[in-house]
């Protein structure tokens, strides 16, 4: 049942709103609202009742393993939610003066100075609000940098095709044009389609490295050398960071602009779909055109440099200063696992990939890349056995919903066909894993004896398949009352 | 995989049927149909709209993906199956009766740029894999 | 070591599967020159105890004060309800429902989050957010674009938000889009039709309309609509949408409604926290559904005919759609959205209301309280809602370090965004404010003027 379903006419909550109506409304008649707003009139108990129970219909990290290639869905420390909601910084106006904020901006500050020496990069701004946005940032400064230089004819970003969906769509919406270049059999780019690809036209090159392939881009030096040496640009897509952190800086692998996913290699909460918060970093070469504002630290006092202090900034991308509450909750993060904690989730995020690669391999799960190590990541194709039984990869992430887990990345990338992309991150144990290639193998088991049970999948969660195709044709977007 | 003999064929995967009266007319192949899946909807090009060879002019759109449409030879269109707007299913069901536009060719030599029916099978053959 | 679980037993049977002899050579794909030091900026890790005890201090050193601060961020009562539901791990912890059969609590959440957005602006559709008002505003003057397919042009009163402008204009300028300013009447606080039409044989793909503006001051909403319309314009809103529990809603502005509306959610249960987390949101009509960007939640059955809840209209998004994507945004606001529906569903439309009309009162009190002080005078002469701009006759950034001395924020210093209006602040006064709250600003005010004097 809808919350509006629950609805009674006149019933309210007592104790969360001012208990009367002011004596006057003195807004102009023309202004006025005259219609009731569509908001539930449910009592508190009832609405407790209601979200509580909706919540129990989700797949959560509290609950389920979510091997979810690119996604990093590692464990949610509890103390970071409790300690970045002290009531102090909850209360905070974000243009409450600085003087009154020293101890937040403090946590921002010391944020920023780990996540340069992490990346290995010049400077860092805190203010974007996902990995989306940071691309935004990294694109649109790469445009002020030519357009600074008088450059006007670089036109085009060059993207391996096996990027994710939202490096050609931030392209675009930079007003670039994408060229593609393809991935090599090896799961690398290909360098000659990429040296042909380069020229005076080129703004820049993203990439991502580890690739979404779930492996390391060995020539990573070599393509830096390539589009720098043509004047271009490099942008570093952060996604996989959870597989390098503490190992390879961007900065060293030649990276002009990086972003980083706070919700995926830093643990913060996913939330349903959000919030994130993606800090970028830069190079020498962009630093005049890093977003306002940035925290500095002058004289023992914290304040927020603005467009004033950085004349050549690309200016704001949020009205304040970006997601802070979740800013707050990767500082702690950090500061609870120190310089040899951040060694070691690069450490065992690879072996618990390896590991599970090795032990799907061995059930007879085809690797698209047998000859690579797995970064924190690795892909399972079942083209074989969809074109011997039938059953697809979306299937089969279906089934696993039965068996209590949550499936793998089905969605991309596009690349490999009837792929499973699959991270198990670090903070799963052994057994968690065990159980989950348990259930593959019985999963596999039931493709050769039932297949059209798993084509039927999934059977025993609150629903069966969602017709999505009756979703897109027949929209149904608001609920209305009858009548 | 159904690739009738009669009609023409781009590298992009529309169909291009050839009228007595000199106008063309577009849609997408089985190959195309059946890659996309479920067709959620349509979007057609605005009649009287003057298109160039290989201009994209509309999108097919379903659950998984959403492919544009590009026009086979330049032109103006003269027509649009308002069908397959209310309906896009039909062209899961039969995409070869399932029309989407067409068109009056601004030049009848582009016609000979297009692929015949054995040269788009072979096609087909090579992006198999 | 924190959060990870591996026991030196459960490394060494790993290592035996895979075939390794070491963790280190897991890592022999990556070029030697690559791999680097140790990390010298990050300090050595805490305990649970100890970086909790850092954090107290830093929090004790920040402070609580009485603030009468809003401009674009608004304090009200969060019902305790609220956020103990919302950090419940199945919604903190629960990922994107891409698959719909995990994810029906989140996906019912937000098509009842849809509903209540799309009725408390007036309009057909919602979408399930996108990450402030700022850049809410961005992707409508995008939207506009498309739309428009002729002009790319914006047409924004200086009467928005400073900040969302700049934000709006670093943004779409990658599209060479335009955005064009008209200055506000300085009398009236709003925006000046004459000033608009000088720009009547020009075209425009949107007209931007707040309501209130910034100031505060409530504009003429109707006859600004009909205006962006007679030129074949889309009308886009910039709303608060507690406000609208009072005021008009954008989609029944004028003959036809706005077009899109976009605002900062802030207000509906979603804590101050130094600006952020928060989440914009978009509501269009029907007809503009396909060009909205964000993620879209649609009711639709399962195989067995029973109710259910799935993202739609995907092959818009990036996932699919790649460079011919209506946004690159994919991870959005979705926890913030949760608080929000939730705190909707506790206070309902009387609730709501009753939050609008106090936070409204109050404010109209502080002002007439403040200006039977000497030198304080309403800035503009126009009705206002629950925010108010007063022109101080000495230096407004001296008498706001003489309240903040007493522990009170006196408001937000007006020059800072616009260097025409000297010694005058913007302030604040919600439902949160007694009156002897009111009366401590006053007399605290009173005292930073006869000092200043």
């Amino acid at each position: 049942m809808l919350i509006f379903e629950h609805s009674r006419k006149n019933r309210r909550n007592y104790s969360q709103a001012p208990a009367t109506r002011p004596a006057k409304n003195d807004i102009p008649d023309h202004l006025k609202r005259k219609s009731i707003p569509l908001l539930p009139e449910v009592s508190e108990m009832d609405t407790v009742r209601h979200y509580t129970r909706l919540s129990q219909k989700n797949f959560s990290i509290d609950t389920e393993f979510y091997p979810l290639g690119s996604c990093t869905m590692k464990y949610n420390p509890r103390a970071c939610n409790s300690l970045a909601m002290l009531p102090q910084f909850l209360s905070r106006h974000p243009l409450a003066p600085e003087d009154t904020g020293q101890g937040f901006l403090a946590c921002m500050y010391d944020l920023q100075e780990i996540l340069k020496d992490v990346t290995g990069m010049a400077a860092v701004s805190l203010t974007s609000m996902a990995g989306a946005q940071g691309e935004l940032i990294g694109i649109t400064m790469i445009r002020a940098y030519h357009e600074a230089h008088g450059d006007t004819e670089r036109t085009e970003i060059i993207i391996p095709d096996a990027a994710h969906g939202t490096n050609p769509a931030t392209a675009v919406m930079c007003g670039y044009k994408v060229i593609e270049i393809p991935t090599n059999r090896d799961g690398d780019v290909d360098m000659d389609a990429l040296k042909a690809a380069v020229g005076p036209k080129t703004a820049g090159l993203m990439l991502t490295n580890p690739s979404t392939l779930g492996v390391f881009e060995k020539k990573v030096a070599e393509m830096s050398r390539i589009v720098h040496a043509a004047g271009g640009l490099l942008y570093y897509d952060g996604a996989n960071l959870n597989a390098v952190l503490g190992k390879v800086k961007p900065g060293d692998m030649g990276f002009d602009v990086i972003h980083m996913n706070l919700h995926k290699t830093f643990s913060t909460p996913h939330g349903g779909g959000g919030p994130g918060a993606a800090p970028v970093g830069v190079g020498e070469r962009l630093l005049p055109y890093l977003p306002v504002p940035i925290v500095a630290h002058e004289q023992g006092v914290y304040r927020w440099l603005t467009e004033k202090d950085r004349p050549q900034t690309i200016g704001r991308l949020s009205a304040h200063m970006g997601n802070a509450g979740v800013l707050l909750r990767a500082y702690i993060y950090v500061r609870l696992l120190g310089a040899e904690g951040m060694h070691r989730i690069s450490e065992y995020a690879t072996l618990n990939a390896n590991y599970l690669m090795a032990e799907l391999r061995k059930l007879g799960f085809e690797i698209a890349y047998p000859n690579r190590r797995a970064s924190h990541e690795f892909i399972v194709t079942m083209k074989e056995i969809k074109d011997r039984t039938g059953v697809t990869a979306m299937n089969l992430a279906k089934r696993l919903l039965d068996k209590g887990f949550h499936a793998p990345t089905t969605y991309f990338p596009l690349l490999v066909p009837e792929c499973l992309l699959i991270e198990p991150a670090e903070t799963e144990s052994k057994e968690t894993l065990d159980r989950f290639v348990a259930a593959m193998k019985e999963i596999l088991d039931e493709i050769a004896t039932q297949p059209d049970m798993i084509k039927a999948a999934p059977h025993d969660m609150p629903l069966r398949k969602i017709d999505d195709v009756k979703a897109a044709r027949e929209l149904d977007l608001v609920w209305e009352p009858a009548g | 995989m159904s690739v009738p003999a009669e009609l023409k064929y781009t590298e992009s995967h529309e169909w291009v049927r050839l009228e007595a009266d000199g106008s063309v007319t577009v849609g997408i192949t089985q190959h195309a149909q059946e890659l996309l899946g479920d067709m959620v909807f349509v979007q057609l090009p605005d009649v009287r709209r003057t298109l160039a060879q290989r201009e994209d002019c509309a999108v097919v759109e379903s659950v998984k993906a959403a492919s544009d449409i590009y026009a086979p030879l330049g032109g103006e269109v003269i027509a649009v199956n308002s069908e397959v707007e209310t309906s896009p299913e039909k062209i899961n069901e039969d995409c070869y009766t399932a029309w989407l536009f067409k068109l009056k060719p601004a030049n009848a030599g582009e016609v000979d740029g297009l692929l015949d029916a054995g040269g788009y099978q072979k096609l087909l053959d090579s992006e198999a894999h | 070591m924190p959060f990870i679980p591996h026991t030196e037993e459960d490394v060494a049977e790993m290592l035996a599967s895979i075939g390794a002899r070491s963790i280190d050579e897991l890592f022999d794909e990556i070029p030697a020159e690559l791999k680097t030091g140790k990390l010298t900026q990050v300090p050595p890790g805490l305990s649970e105890m100890e970086i909790s005890r850092l954090m107290y201090e830093r929090a004790q050193q920040d402070g609580f004060y009485l603030s009468f601060i809003g401009a674009g961020a608004y304090e009200h009562h969060i019902p305790a309800a609220v956020w103990q539901i919302t950090t419940r791990g199945e919604f903190y912890s629960s990922y994107t429902p891409y698959q719909a059969e995990a994810s029906q609590g989140t996906l019912q959440l937000l098509y009842e989050y849809q509903t209540m957005m799309a009725s408390l602006t007036g309009m057909d559709v919602s979408n399930a957010s996108l990450y402030d008002g700022a850049s809410a505003l961005a992707e409508a003057a995008l939207m506009a674009v498309r739309q428009h397919r002729t002009s790319r042009r914006i047409l924004v009163p200086q009467t928005v938000h400073p900040v969302y402008r700049s934000v709006m204009r670093t943004i779409v300028r990658n599209q060479a889009i335009e955005v064009v300013e008209v200055p506000y009447d300085p009398a009236t606080g709003q925006v000046a039709i004459d000033k608009l039409d000088q720009f009547a044989q020009e075209e425009f793909a949107a007209l931007i309309i707040p309501q209130p503006n910034f100031f505060g001051v409530l504009e003429q909403v109707d006859a600004l609509t009909d205006w962006a319309h007679d030129k074949q314009s889309l009308a886009v809103a910039v709303v608060n949408p507690v406000s609208l529990a009072m005021l008009k809603p954008p989609g029944e502005w004028g003959r036809r409604g706005a077009d899109i509306a976009v605002g900062e959610g802030q207000p509906l249960g979603i804590p101050l926290s130094s600006g952020g987390p928060y989440f914009g949101f978009m509501t269009c009509k029907q007809e503009l559904v396909r060009q909205m960007p964000g993620r879209i939640i649609g009711r639709t059955t399962d195989l067995e005919g029973k109710e259910g809840f799935a993202l739609t209209l995907q092959a818009r998004e990036q996932h699919i759609r790649r460079s011919k994507a209506t946004s690159n945004i994919c991870t959005n606001q979705g926890l913030m959205v949760t608080a929000a529906t939730i705190y909707m569903s506790l206070l309902g439309p009387e609730g709501l209301y009753r939050v609008a009309a106090y936070s409204h009162a109050n404010t109209v009190a502080l002002v007439e309280q403040l200006e039977k002080l000497p030198g304080v005078k309403k800035a503009f002469h126009s009705p206002f809602f629950h925010e108010a701009a007063l022109q101080l006759s000495v230096p407004a950034d001296k008498v706001l370090n003489g309240l903040k001395a007493q522990g009170v924020l006196g408001g937000v210093l007006l020059e800072n965004y616009y260097p025409d209006l000297k010694n005058t602040l913007l302030i604040c006064a919600t439902e949160t404010k007694t009156v002897e709250d009111l009366d401590k600003y006053t007399e605290v005010l009173r005292q930073a003027l006869a000092a200043s004097a």
